[in-house]
């Protein structure tokens, strides 16, 4: 037994332990021995739960008992795009009731593609005397009542970010039941409310939040509003406009101008909506600071955007619409030098043709002038091999690269070919990838590179692509860093998921649907493996009415150490260990 | 979003997959050689004595898949297929994997094929149709990716899809997303769902007395009466007296027939709530109107929607 524990007195090795932050480094510290286990697990302040079924609140109470701030996030990434059914799961309700008793404490709550109710709303509202941070990131099951409950109790709160949750609005007289005397407030994120919020009630609390950094307003605040907002808060950092729209009238333009000039720390701007170019100007004085530009809801032209978008010549991040075209694109190239992430989306995803003159060659333009580029989001509707060569030489610093070419299984526009060469590039050069998602027309070849060069790659997102189990074997087996795989409308089948079976339990989760996989193999992965929770959902009807060969409709893989959980809706069947245990 | 590398400090770090099969072989799967074998190679597979691990591609794939295939009886149709010597895989795309699959291997029945199901019986049919009423429509135009099917072929299938089918949750763009896109501002909405998006038009359907709701795109329908079939097929699994304890259909074939029944009978209606607020009837205004104002769905009681009607018509009176 290792005697080094014994050298310190705990409030020593407390305290050392204190500096370490990282979940990663505080698992290892905790493996040393015994004691510093223990010292350990007395001082984790925060715990991240990448995925609330793998674990049960009880244990990680038990575990951790002086916790402070804690994330969770729930269903599927796929659920973003409507591939989990409504009513899968994600409530959070039995961890804030656990947590309501054991962490007294709690600061902070962190929650991604969640269920959350009014009620657990409530109850931290009264649970947690010092509760200071709520985050709710694509979460829904709440109402503006729950924000009310918060607000009116919460008296430390400094973050409240309600992210691109769907919230049912019933008033906008919520933001009043912040108490007068509250003066607390940091961060306030509402951009996902339908509704109008009470704006005096609004206007007084951003006048009395001296601290206030982060505003990110609701299209219904208008345009005329804004000025008056943005002189009770010149010291924002922050800033999510409402909808940028009004007729063009030159006092509020210039009170507006004025406003923004006087905002001497904005850095980051986003919101949009609706935008009137006549207004575009008035954030001029402010570009040359901004480090971050979301415009992915402003409508608005390539001239437009190009005049905007060479002012800021700090930007590092950028989300834009795809009218800001290859044109825009080259200026941006021109401009941005310290560019670090793009995320380009389609204004008319669903048409059957193109609507901008946007294809390749603006995202090799921006790989090209970019040198420090890392992480890219782009949707376009052409793509070749030779591009994404071109791209991957200029950019062996990516960390994250997800294309959408928006036809499925569209070819390399140029020869026709599949898209392995050019995707093999990509993961040939960027050796420190760690998120990859691929479109077109692709090959079991793909999936060899990807097996082959990805050592570092932790999420890969597939889509109609590939030709046979190969295909997945070689991810599965080549991938050694992969954590979470999801995959859909792709001929993956039983052998190589069976094959693999124990890379599963390396990884957060699997997500396959529209594939090849069987009832049969699925119900053998449940058996053969009691360290994950082998999830099949079928809408149409229970999976064991039809022969076992038979394919599932959708399949949700995840390690967990609390075995299968008990809040599943009906068309979710989990392949227990126990046969007999199995609901049928 | 990102995640911190793991730092080995005294070789304990942990989930190290190179750890794995070492500790797999320890502690659990110790199954005789001819039993289907799931682990890492190295975990005590006759083929890998020396336990190279995932890198070396050549045998390992083959030495897994060989013992799992024990079991459903096709090893002998697949090592044919499989070049030994070099390691390499031989799927040559459809004809020879797939009869060697066919032979006695009922674990892989590739989608669309008919008759290698186990139990011969309804496996062929009930497999193939891949296109559930509503539910998850993989690809309208009826194409779903094969397993081994030759490229060309896959390439000139897609190449004329006619009308642009809808795939659901393709493009991968947000909800938040689509509804903000909408070519309509939303003028007093509260609720985001179901907006009028250029492509999708989600609501939520719910039914009194079952146990979840669903969504529905509308924009997959073109009359009243094909929302209603596909919402007769969603929900008939839920009529009173036909549910067991997930609320799913026994399977005597008369679960489908009954909501309808039930439709056209006296006990549901079917009621949709309006961008302002109030419940109608659905049926009462032309089509368009109706997915352009309809902001959720509710198959309710017929006791609980006394007096709709009447105000669907003044509502329609007072648009126009």
């Amino acid at each position: 037994m290792p005697r080094m524990g014994y050298s310190f007195p705990e409030e020593v090795l407390e305290h050392v332990f204190s500096f370490i932050q990282s979940d990663e480094d505080r698992n290892a510290i905790s493996a040393v021995c015994r004691s510093w286990h223990d010292i350990e697990r007395w001082s984790r302040r925060r715990v991240f739960v990448g995925n609330c079924y793998a674990i049960s609140p009880k244990m990680v109470i038990r575990r951790f008992p002086e916790v402070r701030s804690i994330e969770l996030k729930g269903k599927p990434h796929f659920a973003d795009f409507n591939l989990v059914p409504e009513d899968w799961g994600g409530y959070v309700a039995p961890w804030i009731s656990a947590m309501a008793s054991a962490y007294p404490w709690l600061e902070e709550i962190r929650l991604k593609r969640m269920v959350i109710t009014d009620e657990s709303l409530e109850l931290i509202s009264k649970s947690f005397k010092n509760f200071k941070v709520l985050v709710l990131s694509s979460c829904e099951g709440f109402s503006t009542e729950g924000l009310a409950a918060i607000a009116a109790n919460c008296r430390n709160l400094r973050e409240l970010d309600l992210g691109e949750s769907e919230v049912e609005d019933l008033s906008g007289h919520w933001l009043s039941h912040f108490p007068d005397n509250y003066t607390s407030l940091v961060s306030l994120n509402i951009a996902c409310l339908g509704c109008e919020v009470s704006f005096s009630a609004l206007e007084r609390l951003v006048g009395r939040c001296p601290n206030l950094r982060t505003l990110r307003l609701n299209r219904a605040v208008p345009l005329d509003k804004l000025a008056n907002l943005l002189c009770r808060a010149p010291q924002l950092v922050e800033l999510g406009t409402g909808a940028y729209s009004s007729e063009l009238r030159p006092d509020l333009f210039s009170n507006l101008s004025g406003a923004f000039s006087g905002c001497k720390e904005l850095k980051s701007l986003s919101g949009f909506w609706d935008v009137v170019p006549g207004y575009l100007p008035a954030v001029y004085p402010i570009c040359s600071k901004l480090t971050s530009l979301n415009l992915s809801y402003a409508t608005i032209q390539s001239p437009e955007l190009i005049k905007l978008v060479s002012q800021c010549q700090n930007l590092q991040r950028l989300w834009v619409l795809d009218y800001i075209e290859d044109a825009g694109l080259v200026a941006l190239a021109a401009s941005c030098k310290d560019l670090r992430e793009l995320r380009v989306f389609p204004s008319d995803p669903f048409g059957p043709e193109p609507n901008v003159g946007l294809t390749e060659q603006g995202l090799v333009s921006v790989s090209e002038g970019c040198p420090k580029l890392q992480s890219v989001l782009y949707f376009c509707r052409q793509m070749s091999n030779a591009a994404l060569i071109t791209i991957a030489r200029n950019r062996p610093n990516m960390t994250r690269f997800r294309l959408c070419i928006i036809e499925p299984q569209a070819p390399d526009y140029l020869t026709l070919q599949p898209l392995d060469v050019g995707f093999g590039a990509i993961v040939e050069h960027c050796k420190d990838l760690r998120r990859l998602s691929l479109s077109g027309l692709l090959t079991d070849r793909v999936f060899q590179y990807i097996g082959t060069h990805a050592k570092k790659l932790e999420m890969l997102s597939v889509a109609f692509a590939g030709e046979s189990d190969l295909g997945l074997h070689h991810i599965l087996s080549g991938c050694e860093n992969l954590r979470k795989l999801e995959i859909r409308d792709c001929p993956f089948g039983d052998k190589a998921l069976l094959a693999n079976a124990a890379k599963l339990e390396t990884m957060r989760s699997l997500w396959m649907s529209s594939c090849s996989v069987s009832f049969g193999a699925c119900k053998l992965l449940g058996q053969k493996m009691p360290g994950l929770n082998v999830e099949v959902i079928d809408e149409r009807s229970p999976p064991d009415s039809r022969p076992e060969s038979c394919p599932i409709e959708k399949l949700y893989i995840y390690r967990t150490v609390s075995g299968p959980r008990f809040d599943m809706p009906g068309f979710v069947w989990t392949m227990a260990e126990n046969p007999a245990l199995r609901l049928s | 979003m990102s995640v911190p590398l793991e730092h080995d400090y005294i070789g304990l770090s942990e989930a190290s997959p190179s750890m794995e099969g070492s500790e797999r072989s320890s502690g659990g799967l110790n199954l005789k050689a001819t039993e289907l074998r799931l682990g890492l190679p190295g975990s005590g597979s006759p083929e890998r004595e020396n336990g190279v691990v995932a890198e070396d591609r050549a045998g390992y794939p083959l030495g897994m898949l060989k013992s799992l295939l024990v079991v459903s009886g096709a090893k002998r149709g697949f090592s044919d297929a499989i070049d030994g010597g070099s390691g390499k895989w031989v799927f040559s795309g459809s004809g020879g994997s797939e009869a060697e699959l066919g032979k006695g291997g009922n674990l892989f029945s590739p989608r669309g094929v008919n008759g290698s199901g186990k139990g011969g019986l309804g496996g062929g049919s009930e497999c193939a149709n891949q296109n559930p009423g509503l539910g998850v429509p993989v690809l309208k135009d009826g194409v779903v990716p094969q397993s081994p099917k030759p490229l060309q072929e896959k390439k000139s299938q897609l190449s004329a899809p006619a009308a642009k089918a809808q795939v659901v949750g393709w493009p991968p763009i947000r909800s938040f997303r689509k509804n903000s896109m909408a070519s309509h501002p939303p003028k007093n909405d509260d609720d985001s769902e179901g907006k009028f998006g250029s492509g999708c038009l989600y609501v939520k359907v719910s039914m009194d007395g079952a146990p979840y709701l669903r969504k529905v795109d509308l924009k997959n329908y073109g009359s009243y009466r094909e929302l209603s079939s596909a919402l007769e097929k969603m929900f008939s699994c839920f009529t009173i007296g036909q549910c067991g304890s997930h609320g799913v259909p026994s399977r005597d074939g008369l679960s489908e027939s009954r909501l309808m029944d039930l439709l056209h009978g006296s006990e549901y209606v079917l009621t949709y709530e309006d961008k302002d607020g109030d419940w109608m009837l659905v049926g009462d205004v032309p089509w368009e109107m109706f997915t352009y104002s309809c902001k959720r769905m509710r198959i309710m009681k017929s006791s609980e929607a006394i007096g709709l009607a009447p105000r669907a018509m003044e509502k329609c009176k007072s648009r126009n």
